[in-house]
C-alpha cells in the first residue's frame, strides 16, 4: 500500500480521555518526540482539579493539546485539526471546539449503553449521521490494544491501560514523530514492572503498525522542522522554567535559598522542583500553611539567605500581612504566585490573570510592591531571575505573576548560557555606617538599619552574626534613619514616601520597552502582561497579514512601570489591553496615563484566542483609521478569524 | 551530624552546639539596648527581661550570635530592649520566622518571645508545629491570662467565667492548658516557671537553651493593669507551699507546708494529690522529665487549675532527645552535596549549567 504524504506547516492536535486515561502523558510524549524533531510548539493541558472525577462523565474529561509548526509559534492554537478521542465523554466534551473538516479519531470500545448515558448521549453518535462534518475515523483502540499485549500476561484492565500508547504510537506514525524518545522514556519509567513496560512499548510500537499496515489512515503527514535561532534548545513548562531561575537567582547572587511554602495548585511543581535541588543549597520547607511558608521564608531573608514562597491567589491572600512586614523590614523576598481562576477556590487547574491588582494593593497601608510576569513558559526563567535581581538590590518583597497556562503549558527553551546571568550583589553590611555625638561630644560609631544607599534608596542588610551591627526591626513604625519605634507624624509621613520612591527608583535600572511596529504606521497600540504575549502576538500577526497596521508592547514589569511606557501609550490614537481578568492593568494604565485604554477581556479559564482576538484588533484599527478599513477585502477579514 | 565550629560550646548545652562562644566577658550591661522600656510600673515583663539580661552572659555566646524573634503584644516589645539581633514581627508569626532563621543558621542562637494571646491564639498553629519539628529554638510564652496591649480582653488562658471588656457577663470559653498542648504537640522540652521567681526562671531558661530542639518555657506573668493579681496563690508567702507543685528531676515529688503533700499514680490512670503518711511515702511519684512516654508529664500537667489558680505543678515536665528539623534539613543538604563544603561560585554556575540543559536537548545550527 502507498501511503501518501502531504506537506503542512502547521498542526494542532487534541488528546482528549478520561482522567484515568493518560492523556497527560501522551499529550506530553508526543510533545516531547515533536521537540526532538525540531518543530516549534506550544502546549496546553487542560485538566479537571477532581484527582479522579467519575470515571466516563464530561467533568471528568482531561486533555491535553499540542501545536506544532514549521515555524515560530506562539500559542497552543485556537481550533485543534486533530481530535483524539478516547471516550464518548471526551468526544461530547471537546466537539464545540472542533471546526467542520477536523479530523476526529475515536475509540469505539466505549460507545455503549451505559458509558454513552454517562456522558449524556442518547444514541451513539458514532452510528448516526451527527458527525457527519467531520473527517471521522473510529477504531477500537482499547480491543486492538488488548490484542497486541496479550502475551503479557496482564488483567484486561491493566492491559487496557496501554490503549493511551497505542494512540500515541498511531498519531506518532500519521505525523513521523521520531520514536526513540518515547521508547527510552517508557523503559526508564516502568524498569521496575517489566510487564507493564513491554506491554506499554509494544501498544506503542502497535499503534505505528496499525497506521503502517492497515488501510485505515491513507495519508501521513509532514511538518519540517522549523526555523529557529542557532542554541541549544530543549522543551520546558512554565513550572520547571521558573524553579530553574530560582535556583539561578541563588547562584547568581551567591545566597542560599530557602522556599518557606505551603501544597496549592497550580504552584506545587515548583516545590517538587526545588525540593530536588539541595546540592545548589536549596532549602525546601513544607509549612504548616501559607502564613507559616512566607513567614519561614522572610526569616530566612533576615538571615542572609534568599528566601521565596511560592503559592497560587488564595496563598497569597493568607500572605498579605507577612508581605506587609517584609515591605515594613525591608528584607529580600521573592513571592510566586502562579495564578488560576479565582475568587475564592474558583477553578485551581485553570488560568487567569486576576491577581494583579491583589500584587499591587492587596495589603494594609501603602505597601508598594514590585511586580514581574514572565509571559511564556521559557520567559519564566529570565523573569524569576529578575525578580531575585529587584528583591536583593532593592531589600523589597517581590511579586512574580505567573499562571496556570504558563506553569503546565510548554515549548521549546533556547537553554540560556550561564554566563550571561546578571550579577546579583547582596553587599551585606559588615560595618558601622554612622557616628552618634553623644551630649559630651563623645562620638561612637554605630550602625543605623535605615540609611540609605543614595542610588537605589535601599537600607544596609546586615546579617545575624555580624559583630556590631546588632539591631531590631519589625512591623512598627521605623525612625528615618535609626530604624527605632517611631510615632510621629512627619516621619510616618516620610517614611511612607521614601518608601514608595524606592520601588519607584527601580524604573531607572529597567531597559526601555521595545515596541513591535514594524511598519511604523500604526495608530493602534495593543498592550499587554503576562501569557497573554502568545495570542496577542499571533492576533498581532493575522492583522498585520491583512495590511492592517498595529504595535504591540508587552509588559515584563507592572510595578513600576518603565519610565517609557508614558510616552508610548499616548504616542498612539488607541490601546487595546487583552487580559484574561475584568480589566486590571487597563485599570492601572488608564489611572496612571490617563489614557482611554480599551479592554479586551475574557476569564473563561482558558487562554485567549488568537483568532478573535484578531477579530476586535481589526475592529479596533478599522475604527480608529477608516482608510485602513477600505483595504481590507471580505477574504482579509475572513483569514483574520480564521 | 553538621560540623561545630571551633570555640562553640561543648556540652552541656547541645542546643548551642553551633553557636560560636566568645572569651570576652560581657555582663547584662552588654544586652541592655539604648530604648526606653515601656511597660506598665509593676509589669512582670521587667523582672523576666532583668533576668534574661543577666543570664545571657551566663551562656558566653557572642552577643551578635543571639536572635530574638517577637509577635505581637506587650510582652513582644521584648525584643528592643536587648541589644542582640531581633525582630518584633506580626501577630502570631514568630515560630514561623525564628524556623526560618534556625533552619538556615545553625550557628545562631533563636529565641521566641511571645504570650498567651500571640501563641496560642492567632499563632497556635505555628507554635504547635515548630513544636513537632523540634527545630532549635526556645520559646519564651509570657502567659498573663490576659489580652494586655489591646486592653482587657480575654484571652485563651483566661479563666471560665471571667469577666473582662469584651465578657461583661462572663467568658464561656475553656481555656488552653499551656503545658498540656506543648506535651499534646510532640514537644521535647516543656517547661513551667514564674516571673517573680529569678533563681527558678534563671535555672529553666538554661536548661531549656541548653537543650537541643524547642524549648517550650511558660512564664507565668503578672499583668497589674488588667489581670492584676491573677498568679497570687502561687507568690503570697501564705499560700504558695499549697499552690506550687515543685518538680525536680530524680526527686519525690512533694509539696505542701513541710512536703505535708505529694503525688501519687492514680486508679483512674493519672496523678493525684495525697496527704503525705508513713503508708503511701514510698508510693510518691519520682519526677522524671526524661521519660520518652508523656503520660506520666501530661498527667502532672493536668493538676494545673483551669479556673482561678490554686495550684499549679512548676518546673521542667519533659526534656527527651529528638532529632531537631533544622539539623536533619541541613544534613540533607550536605549529604546531596557529597558530604563537601559550599561549592564556589564557578562550580555553581557549571552545575547550573548542567542542570538547565536536562538530558533532552537538541542544537540548531
Ligand atoms: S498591660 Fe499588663 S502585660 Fe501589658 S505592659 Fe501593662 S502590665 Fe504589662
Amino acid at each position: 500500500m502507498t501511503t501518501e504524504v502531504k506537506q503542512l506547516d502547521r498542526v494542532i492536535i487534541r488528546f482528549a480521555g478520561d482522567s484515568g486515561d493518560g492523556m497527560q502523558l501522551t499529550g506530553d510524549r508526543f510533545t516531547q518526540e515533536s521537540a526532538a524533531f525540531g518543530n516549534d510548539l506550544s502546549t496546553l493541558p487542560n485538566f479537571p482539579a477532581e484527582i479522579r472525577a467519575p470515571q466516563g462523565t464530561l467533568p471528568g474529561v482531561s486533555s491535553f493539546q499540542v501545536h506544532f509548526a514549521d515555524h515560530d509559534i506562539l500559542t497552543p492554537g485556537d481550533r485543534p485539526d486533530v481530535l483524539v478521542a478516547m471516550n464518548p465523554a471526551a468526544l461530547k466534551a471537546n466537539l464545540p471546539d472542533m471546526k467542520p473538516g477536523t479530523t476526529i479519531i475515536v475509540d469505539s470500545h466505549d460507545f455503549t449503553g451505559r458509558n454513552l448515558t454517562k456522558a449524556g448521549y442518547a444514541e451513539n453518535p458514532l452510528e448516526d449521521d451527527s458527525l457527519a462534518d467531520y473527517s471521522l475515523n473510529v477504531v477500537d483502540l482499547t480491543g486492538v490494544t488488548i490484542e497486541a499485549v496479550k502475551e503479557f500476561g496482564l488483567s484486561r484492565k491493566d492491559a487496557s491501560r496501554a490503549k493511551n500508547m497505542f494512540a500515541l504510537g498511531l498519531l506518532s506514525w500519521m505525523y513521523g514523530r521520531p520514536t526513540e524518545t518515547t521508547v527510552g522514556f517508557l523503559e526508564k519509567r516502568f524498569a521496575k514492572v517489566p510487564a507493564i513496560r513491554d506491554a506499554n512499548i509494544t501498544a506503542f510500537r502497535a499503534g505505528w503498525n496499525y497506521g503502517e499496515t492497515t488501510e485505515a489512515f491513507a495519508v501521513r503527514y509532514e511538518i519540517k522542522p522549523a526555523a529557529m535561532a542557532p542554541g541549544t534548545y530543549r522543551n520546558i513548562t512554565g513550572n520547571l522554567a521558573l524553579a530553574y531561575g530560582v535556583v539561578a537567582g541563588g547562584v547568581a547572587s551567591g545566597l542560599p535559598v530557602f522556599l518557606g511554602t505551603y501544597p496549592i495548585t497550580p504552584a506545587s511543581d515548583i516545590l517538587h522542583e526545588l525540593s530536588k535541588h539541595k546540592r545548589f543549597g536549596v532549602t525546601t520547607f513544607q509549612a504548616e500553611d501559607e502564613i507559616a511558608g512566607i513567614g519561614a521564608a522572610l526569616g530566612a531573608s533576615f538571615a542572609g539567605s534568599l528566601g521565596v514562597t511560592s503559592t497560587s491567589g488564595p496563598g497569597v491572600a493568607l500572605k498579605s500581612e507577612t508581605i506587609g512586614l517584609g515591605v515594613m523590614t525591608e528584607l529580600p523576598l521573592l513571592v510566586i504566585d502562579v495564578q488560576r481562576g479565582g475568587p475564592s477556590t474558583g477553578l485551581p487547574t485553570k488560568t487567569e490573570q486576576a491577581d494583579l491588582l491583589q500584587a499591587m494593593f492587596g495589603r494594609n497601608g501603602e505597601a508598594p510592591v514590585p511586580i514581574v510576569a514572565p509571559q511564556s513558559p521559557g520567559d519564566c526563567f529570565d523573569a524569576a531571575v529578575e525578580a531575585v535581581r529587584i528583591a536583593v538590590t532593592y531589600r523589597t518583597p517581590v511579586m512574580l505573576l505567573s499562571d496556570g497556562y504558563l506553569a503546565n503549558g510548554s515549548e521549546p527553551w533556547h537553554v540560556p548560557d550561564v554566563a550571561s546571568l546578571p550579577e546579583i550583589e547582596p553587599g551585606f553590611a559588615t560595618e558601622t555606617n554612622h557616628v552618634t555625638v553623644g551630649k559630651d561630644g563623645q562620638e561612637t560609631a554605630d550602625f543605623w538599619p535605615y540609611l540609605r544607599d543614595e542610588e537605589t534608596l535601599a537600607r544596609p542588610w546586615a546579617v545575624p552574626g555580624t559583630p556590631g551591627l546588632e539591631h531590631r526591626i519589625g512591623g512598627l513604625e521605623k525612625g528615618d534613619g535609626h530604624g527605632n519605634i517611631a510615632y510621629d507624624p512627619g516621619n510616618h509621613d516620610y517614611m511612607v514616601r521614601i518608601r514608595q520612591a524606592k520601588i519607584d527608583r527601580i524604573a531607572d535600572s529597567l531597559p526601555p520597552l521595545e515596541v513591535d511596529d514594524p511598519s511604523g504606521r500604526a495608530k493602534v497600540l495593543v498592550l499587554g502582561w503576562g501569557s497573554t504575549y502568545g495570542p496577542i502576538g499571533a492576533a498581532c500577526r493575522r492583522v498585520r497579514r491583512a495590511g492592517l497596521d498595529v504595535a504591540q508592547v508587552h509588559l515584563r514589569h507592572l510595578n513600576p512601570f518603565p519610565h517609557d511606557l508614558g510616552e508610548i501609550v499616548q504616542r498612539y490614537d488607541k490601546v487595546l489591553i487583552p487580559e484574561m481578568n475584568l480589566g486590571q492593568l487597563s485599570l492601572l494604565v488608564r489611572a496612571r496615563y490617563l489614557v482611554d485604554a480599551v479592554g479586551y477581556n475574557q476569564v473563561r479559564g482558558l487562554p485567549l484566542k488568537a483568532a478573535e482576538l484578531a477579530g476586535a484588533l481589526a475592529d479596533l484599527v478599522t475604527q480608529t483609521d477608516p482608510e485602513a478599513a477600505d483595504v481590507l477585502t471580505e477574504t482579509d477579514l475572513e483569514d483574520i478569524v480564521r | 551530624m553538621t560540623t561545630t565550629p571551633t570555640g562553640a560550646t561543648d556540652l552541656p548545652f547541645p542546643g548551642l552546639s553551633g553557636v560560636p562562644t566568645t572569651d570576652t566577658k560581657l555582663t547584662g550591661k552588654d544586652f541592655t539596648s539604648d530604648q526606653e522600656v515601656r511597660w506598665c510600673p509593676g509589669c512582670g515583663d521587667y523582672a523576666v527581661l532583668k533576668a534574661v539580661q543577666s543570664f545571657l552572659p551566663d551562656l558566653g555566646l557572642r552577643r551578635e550570635n543571639i536572635v530574638f524573634v517577637s509577635g505581637i503584644g506587650c510582652s513582644s516589645r521584648f525584643p528592643y530592649y536587648l541589644e542582640t539581633y531581633g525582630m518584633h514581627s506580626i501577630h502570631g508569626r514568630a515560630p514561623a520566622i525564628a524556623t526560618g532563621i534556625a533552619t538556615q543558621r545553625e550557628d545562631l542562637s533563636v529565641w521566641v518571645v511571645t504570650g498567651d494571646g500571640d501563641a496560642l491564639s492567632i499563632g497556635g498553629n505555628h507554635l504547635i508545629h515548630a513544636m513537632r519539628r523540634n527545630v532549635n529554638m526556645t520559646i519564651l510564652l509570657f502567659n498573663n491570662r490576659i489580652y494586655g496591649l489591646t486592653k482587657g480582653q480575654y484571652s485563651p488562658t483566661s479563666e471560665p467565667g471571667k469577666v473582662t471588656k469584651s465578657t461583661p457577663v462572663g467568658s464561656v470559653d475553656h481555656p488552653f492548658n499551656p503545658v498540656s498542648l506543648a506535651l499534646g504537640a510532640e514537644a521535647s522540652f516543656v517547661a513551667r516557671t514564674v516571673d517573680s521567681d529569678r533563681k527558678h526562671l534563671t535555672g529553666v531558661l538554661a536548661a531549656a537553651a541548653a537543650h537541643r530542639g524547642t524549648s517550650l518555657v511558660e512564664i507565668y506573668q503578672n499583668c497589674p493593669i488588667f489581670n492584676d493579681g491573677a498568679f497570687d496563690a502561687i507568690k503570697s508567702p501564705d499560700t504558695k507551699a499549697d499552690a506550687i507543685i515543685p518538680l525536680v528531676q530524680g526527686q519525690p515529688i512533694r509539696f505542701g507546708v513541710e512536703g505535708s503533700k505529694g503525688l501519687v499514680r492514680s486508679a483512674a490512670g493519672g496523678v493525684e494529690v495525697v496527704e503525705v503518711s508513713g503508708d503511701n511515702e514510698g508510693d510518691l511519684l519520682v519526677h522524671d522529665a526524661t521519660l520518652d512516654d508523656p503520660t506520666q508529664a501530661f498527667a502532672i500537667s493536668r493538676l494545673t487549675d483551669a479556673g482561678v489558680l490554686h495550684q499549679a505543678p512548676i518546673g521542667i515536665f519533659r526534656q527527651v532527645e529528638r532529632a531537631t528539623y533544622d539539623d536533619q534539613a541541613r544534613e540533607q543538604l550536605a549529604t546531596a552535596r557529597g558530604g563537601e563544603a559550599a561549592p564556589s561560585a564557578e562550580q555553581s554556575r557549571a552545575a547550573l549549567s548542567a542542570l538547565v540543559h536536562g538530558n533532552d536537548t537538541w542544537t540548531v545550527v
